[in-house]
């Protein structure tokens, strides 16, 4: 009876040291945790790379999903779009056909600004198409809206290449594997990219908000100048984007902006295109004899 | 006499089946792994899953997880979700710790309370996710996370009712 009586009031010592250890692991591990979370963009441990092996080893996972029929995609679509009220359709609707117009103009525009730009003698590398991919996945339970594709370094993709649809801008690259790289999408609330307006080259900010609006602003703000209907599409300053590829369409006006929808619609596009950094193939800037101040014409 | 064995069993730690054990686990980190899925929303509307199957089980059986299991849970899930690591470190652990503390003060709970809780935990947890995302204004989280949250909440009493379901089928001998 001793022994057992003992023995049990070792084992309660025993568990109740286990539970005091418990309580101090959960709570350090809490605490770390936060402060890893709020330091997350200086990366000191490296998760980064933790997250992208995460990625590469998990990425059969969505090809295979996708393979088996696009019926995922199109419930989270289905869900999205049954939240937003079905009112905004037809006005959707309109807004995309008049944006369509807008789009084969700007190419009209952008072929002849090519030729232009041929004459001023700006040598840019001919191709400027990096890869193609998929849209594995994106962060869909996440105020951060990241998605993975299927390109890597092995297909020379890097860091801070942009990367667009056949309708229009998705984002860029922000962390790349052998195989999979992570995309920072136009919703990103951190996402920035210069644009400008298609109809006159009014120079604009758009960045993201999270859901599937865009917050445009433009640079001189002297009182609300954007028109519901305008095409926005990016500008190339920066170095980062290509100039003229469609960002998107002022949908709804704000104090101080508008509310664009953007074109590529990353749930219903899955193919996509990585694309040079504007800057990476320029060898000579524009010769330039009047204005050299401006540090243009330096070579 | 049986009763007394079981007793003595369950103290000197009986012969735990694999399934019985890691059950539990292996449904959060599948829950978690749902965001692998194409799915591609135009704004975080994918409930977070594994928080709930977390939640839903600790809600179920207080014994089955040690109180540090939300560091290794939270880190995978971290890994996964695209939100910045350590938020789901930090957010699962104190979930778990906030629900050691309940469990002294509400004993027995009834379905509501459980969803009570669980709704309270998954507003703080979606909110302080966004903060530590750096997502923007809390008018913007509250913008962008109502929707998340309502739809959570409504799957939350499923996710209840599939661990009810997964507790059954791993006690089975």
């Amino acid at each position: 009876m001793a022994s057992s009586q003992g023995e049990r009031r070792s084992y309660a010592r025993r568990a109740q040291y286990g539970a005091f250890a418990g309580y101090v692991v959960a709570v350090t591990g809490a605490i770390i945790g936060l402060f890893v979370a709020i330091i997350w963009a200086v990366d000191p441990v490296g998760f980064a790379q933790l997250r992208l092996t995460v990625a590469e080893v998990t990425a059969p996972v969505a090809r295979v999903a996708s393979g088996a029929g696009n019926g995922a995609s199109g419930l989270g679509d289905g869900i999205a779009a049954w939240w937003r009220a079905g009112s905004q359709n037809a006005q959707l609707r309109a807004d995309l056909g008049k944006a369509r117009r807008q789009v084969i103009r700007a190419a009209a525009l952008e072929a002849e600004n090519r030729q232009l730009r041929a004459l001023l003698n700006i040598s840019r590398t001919a191709p400027q198409l990096v890869a193609a991919a998929n849209l594995l996945s994106t962060s869909a339970s996440s105020t951060r809206r990241i998605a993975l594709i299927d390109a890597g370094s092995s297909d020379g993709v890097a860091p801070g290449q942009g990367v667009r649809s056949a309708d229009g801008l998705v984002g860029r690259t922000m962390e790349v594997g052998p195989s999979v790289a992570r995309v920072l999408l136009l919703a990103d609330p951190q996402s920035v990219v210069p644009a400008r307006r298609a109809r006159d080259g009014l120079s604009l900010i758009v960045t993201g908000r999270g859901d599937d609006l865009l917050d445009v602003r433009p640079l001189n703000a002297a009182g609300n100048v954007l028109r519901v209907g305008d095409l926005v599409h990016t500008s190339g300053t920066g170095g980062l984007f290509q100039p003229n590829i469609p960002v998107g369409i002022i949908v709804r006006l704000t104090s101080d902006g508008g509310l664009a929808r953007p074109l590529a619609a990353v749930g219903s596009a899955s193919g996509v295109i990585v694309e040079r950094a504007a800057d990476a193939g320029i060898v000579a800037p524009p010769v330039s004899d009047t204005t050299n101040a401006d540090g243009t014409g330096a070579p | 006499m049986p009763a007394s064995r079981a007793q003595q069993n369950r103290a000197n730690g009986p012969p735990l089946s694999w399934r019985l054990r890691l059950t539990p686990t292996i449904s959060v980190l599948l829950a978690s792994a749902v965001t692998l899925l194409p799915l591609a929303p135009g704004a975080p509307l994918l409930p977070p899953l594994g928080l709930m199957m977390l939640l839903a089980w600790r809600l179920l059986r207080s014994d089955i997880w040690p109180l540090w299991i939300g560091l290794p849970l939270g880190l995978v899930d971290d890994l996964m979700s695209g939100q910045p690591v350590g938020s789901a470190v930090f957010l699962w652990s104190a979930a778990i710790l906030t629900l050691d503390f309940v469990d002294r003060r509400i004993v027995w709970r009834d379905f509501w309370q459980d969803w009570a809780i669980a709704a309270a935990m998954l507003a703080v947890a979606l909110f302080v996710g966004g903060l530590l995302a750096r997502s923007g204004g809390p008018l913007d989280l509250l913008r962008l996370l109502t929707p998340q949250w309502l739809l959570s909440l409504l799957l939350m009493p499923l996710a209840m009712r599939l661990v009810g379901s997964l507790d059954a089928w791993r006690r089975l001998r």
